[in-house]
C-alpha cells in the first residue's frame, strides 16, 4: 500500500514539475517582460538596470528555483493586460468555476447512473433505445452548441431562465457564492446542464456497458439461483461492481469539467476562471496563461491521485495483487 | 488488376458488415455529401460570400425561405451583412473540414513516428516519450490546442497571426492530439518487433531505420485508420470551439465554428438562423463521422464477430 502510494505521489511531483517547466518556459520564451514594462523611450541601460532588480540576469537555474518558490507561495505576477496580481484575479474567478463544475458533476451523475441502470436493465425496452440513440447525438453536440440552443429555447423564446452571469452572490469570507439566492440559483440551471451534459451522456453510456458485462457473470446468475429479489440482484449485487470505473471515469471527468467550463463560461458570460483564461489567450496574457495552466495541472493531478487511491480502496482485487507482489 | 480490387472490397468482411448496417450507410452517404459539398463549394454556392461586391446589404437579416419575409434568393437566409448563409456554410464547411484533416495527419504523423521509436528502440528513450505523452494526456485536447494557440499569438505578430491562424490552428490541434496515436502504435510495435521477419531483417543487416518504417511500420496501421477516424470528429469539434472562442479561423475566412460565433452576437434580437444553420451543419457532421467511426471499430475488431 506504502508502495503504491508513494509512487502515484512521486509521479504526480514529475507532472507538477514538468508542468511548472512548460510555465516557466512560457514566461522565458514568449516575449520580454522588460519590454513590456517600459515605454519606447527607455534607454538600454535603465532596460538593464530593471533587468537586473528582478533577476533576470541570473542563470535559468536560479531563475527557475525562484519561480518554483514563488508559484508554491501563491505568487503568480502581474497580470499584463490590467496589471494586478494575477492570485487576486484568480481568487476572485474560482469560486464561480468550482461552483459551477460541481454542480454540473451532480447532475451528470444523478441523472447518468439511474438512466445507465434503466437502459442496462432493460436494453429491448423501446424507451432504452430511444435513450441510447440521444445520448450519441449528445456525444457529437459540441458544448458551445448545447449552451446556444439552450439559451434560444429557455432565454428566447420562453424567457423563464437567465442567460447571462452568476446573478446575485453572497460572499462567505473570501468566497462569493451564488448558491445562496434565488437568481444566483436560477443563473446557474443553464450553465450547469450545458456543462454536465456530454458527461452524463458518457456517464450512462458506461454504467450501461457495465451493467450488461456484470449481469452475465457467473455471481449474478448464482445470487439469482438462492433466490434473491431481484432489488436485491441489480442493486446489491450489479450495481455495486459497476462503480469502480464509474469512480475512475467520474473523477477524470471531473478535470474535463473544469476545463471545458472555458467553453461554458464564455457562452453564458460567467464570470470564472475559463473567462479569464480565454481573454488571457486572446491577448497573450502569459502571467495568467501560466497560473492558469499550473493550478489546473494541480487539480488535475489531485483528482487522479484522489481517484488512484479511491479505486484502491474499493476494489479488494488491487490490494491482494499489490500484497502478493510484495 | 483494377477489377480485381473491386471484387476484393466487395467480397470482403468489411463491405458485408457495411451493407448490413442502414445507420452506417446514411452516416456514410452525409459524410460524402458533405465533403463533396465542400470541395465544389465554388461551383455549388449561389454567391461567393467573401465577394463584398456581390453582396446586397439591404438584403440583410432576410429570414430562411419558409418564415416571413424570406426570400428565394436567400435559402438559409442572410447574415448582418447579406451574405447568403447557404454559401457561408458551404465555404465555412471547407475551411472546416481542412483543419480537421490537416490537424489529423498532422496528429497521425507525430504518433506513429514517436510511437514505432518508442517501442522499437525502447529504454530511455521509450520512458522519455511516453512520459510526455502521459503528461500531455492528463489534460483534455482542447485546453493543450488553446494553450498551443496562445504561445503562438504570443510569438507572432499581429499581422502575421491573421495571414498564419488557419496554419496555427492545425499545428495546435494536431499537436494535441498525438498522444494516442503514439501510445496504439507503441504497443502494436512491442509486439510486432519480436516477430521472425524482424530479426530476420535484422540479420541481414539492415538500419533500424529501414526496419522500423519499412518493415513494421505497414504491420502496425491496421489500429491507426479506426483512431484516426474518431479522431476527424474530435478534431472538427476543437476546431470549432477555438473559433467559436474567438481564437480560431478568423472572421475573413471563417470555418463553421467562426460562423456559430458571428452569430451568436444576434440570437437575442431574433435573428436565430445565422448560427443555428451553421450549428446544425457542425452536429450533422460530427455526429456522422463519429458514427462512421464506431462502425469501423466494430467492423474491424475480430473479437466482436
Amino acid at each position: 500500500m506504502i508502495v503504491f502510494v508513494l509512487r502515484r505521489l512521486a509521479q504526480s511531483v514529475l507532472v507538477m514539475f514538468v508542468v511548472a517547466v512548460c510555465a516557466f518556459s512560457l514566461f522565458q520564451y514568449v516575449g520580454d517582460p522588460v519590454n513590456n514594462m517600459v515605454g519606447q523611450e527607455t534607454t538600454a541601460e535603465d532596460r538593464d538596470e530593471i533587468r537586473r532588480e528582478l533577476g533576470l540576469d541570473q542563470p535559468i537555474v536560479v531563475q527557475f528555483g525562484r519561480f518554483l518558490v514563488n508559484t508554491v507561495q501563491g505568487k503568480f505576477g502581474m497580470s499584463l493586460r490590467n496589471s494586478t496580481p494575477v492570485s487576486r484575479l484568480i481568487a476572485e474567478r474560482l469560486p464561480a468555476t468550482l461552483e459551477l463544475a460541481f454542480v454540473a458533476a451532480l447532475f451528470a451523475l444523478s441523472i447518468g447512473v439511474p438512466l445507465g441502470v434503466y437502459t442496462g436493465l432493460y436494453r429491448e425496452h423501446c424507451a432504452s433505445k430511444v435513450l441510447l440513440s440521444l445520448s450519441l447525438v449528445g456525444v457529437s453536440l459540441p458544448t458551445f452548441l448545447t449552451g446556444i440552443l439552450l439559451i434560444v429555447i429557455f432565454g428566447v423564446w420562453l424567457g423563464i431562465l437567465p442567460t447571462f452571469g452568476r446573478g446575485e452572490t453572497v460572499a462567505i469570507g473570501f468566497w462569493r457564492t451564488g448558491l445562496l439566492t434565488w437568481s444566483g440559483l436560477q443563473s446557474l440551471v443553464l450553465p450547469a446542464i450545458t456543462l454536465g451534459l456530454f458527461q452524463l451522456t458518457l456517464i450512462m453510456r458506461l454504467v450501461r456497458s457495465e451493467m450488461l458485462e456484470v449481469l452475465r457473470t457467473d455471481y449474478v446468475k448464482f445470487a439469482r439461483a438462492r433466490g434473491l429479489t431481484n432489488n436485491a440482484v441489480q442493486f446489491g449485487h450489479a450495481l455495486k461492481n459497476t462503480l469502480v470505473p464509474v469512480i475512475t471515469i467520474t473523477g477524470l471527468q471531473l478535470g474535463q469539467l473544469i476545463a471545458f467550463a472555458i467553453i461554458t463560461e464564455t457562452v453564458f458570460q460567467w464570470p470564472g476562471m475559463g473567462l479569464l483564461f480565454i481573454q488571457a489567450v486572446q491577448f497573450a496574457d502569459i502571467p495568467v496563461m501560466a497560473t492558469y495552466l499550473v493550478l489546473v495541472a494541480f487539480f488535475f493531478v489531485i483528482i487522479n491521485l484522489t481517484v488512484d487511491l479511491l479505486y484502491y480502496a474499493v476494489d479488494p482485487r488491487l490490494r491482494i495483487e499489490a500484497q502478493a507482489k510484495g | 488488376m483494377a477489377q480485381g480490387l473491386v471484387h476484393r472490397i466487395l467480397d470482403s468482411d468489411v463491405w458485408w458488415s457495411f451493407r448490413r448496417s442502414k445507420v452506417t450507410m446514411v452516416a456514410a452517404t452525409v459524410t460524402a455529401i458533405m465533403i463533396l459539398s465542400a470541395l465544389f463549394a465554388t461551383q455549388l454556392a449561389p454567391q461567393n460570400p467573401f465577394d463584398p461586391g456581390s453582396l446586397l446589404l439591404m438584403d440583410s437579416f432576410t429570414p430562411p425561405v419558409w418564415e416571413e419575409g424570406g426570400s428565394a434568393k436567400y435559402l438559409l437566409g442572410t447574415d448582418s451583412q447579406g451574405r447568403d448563409l447557404f454559401s457561408a456554410i458551404l465555404y465555412g464547411a471547407r475551411v472546416s473540414l481542412i483543419v480537421g484533416f490537416a490537424s489529423v495527419l498532422l496528429a497521425m504523423t507525430i504518433g506513429i513516428t514517436l510511437g514505432v521509436i518508442a517501442g522499437y528502440v525502447g529504454g530511455t528513450v521509450d520512458a522519455v516519450i511516453m512520459r510526455i505523452a502521459e503528461v500531455q494526456l492528463s489534460f483534455p485536447t482542447v485546453l493543450v490546442a488553446l494553450l498551443i494557440n496562445g504561445v503562438a499569438r504570443g510569438v507572432l505578430s499581429p499581422e502575421r497571426q491573421l495571414n498564419l491562424a488557419i496554419y496555427v490552428l492545425i499545428f495546435s490541434i494536431g499537436l494535441s492530439a498525438w498522444v494516442q496515436f503514439a501510445r496504439t502504435v507503441r504497443g502494436s510495435t512491442l509486439v510486432e518487433r519480436n516477430k521472425e521477419y524482424v530479426q530476420a531483417a535484422r540479420v541481414i543487416g539492415l538500419p533500424p531505420l529501414a526496419i522500423m518504417f519499412r518493415h513494421v511500420l505497414p504491420n502496425v496501421m491496421g489500429p491507426v485508420l479506426v483512431i484516426g477516424t474518431i479522431n476527424l470528429a474530435v478534431a472538427i469539434l476543437n476546431e470549432a470551439t477555438l473559433s467559436f472562442l474567438g481564437i480560431g479561423a478568423p472572421p475573413t475566412q471563417p470555418s463553421l465554428g467562426t460562423l456559430i460565433n458571428v452569430g451568436n452576437e444576434y440570437l437575442f434580437s431574433g435573428e436565430w438562423w445565422i448560427a443555428l444553420f451553421p450549428g446544425l451543419t457542425l452536429a450533422v457532421l460530427v455526429l456522422a463521422v463519429n458514427l462512421l467511426g464506431d462502425w469501423l471499430r466494430d467492423a474491424l475488431n475480430p473479437k466482436l464477430r
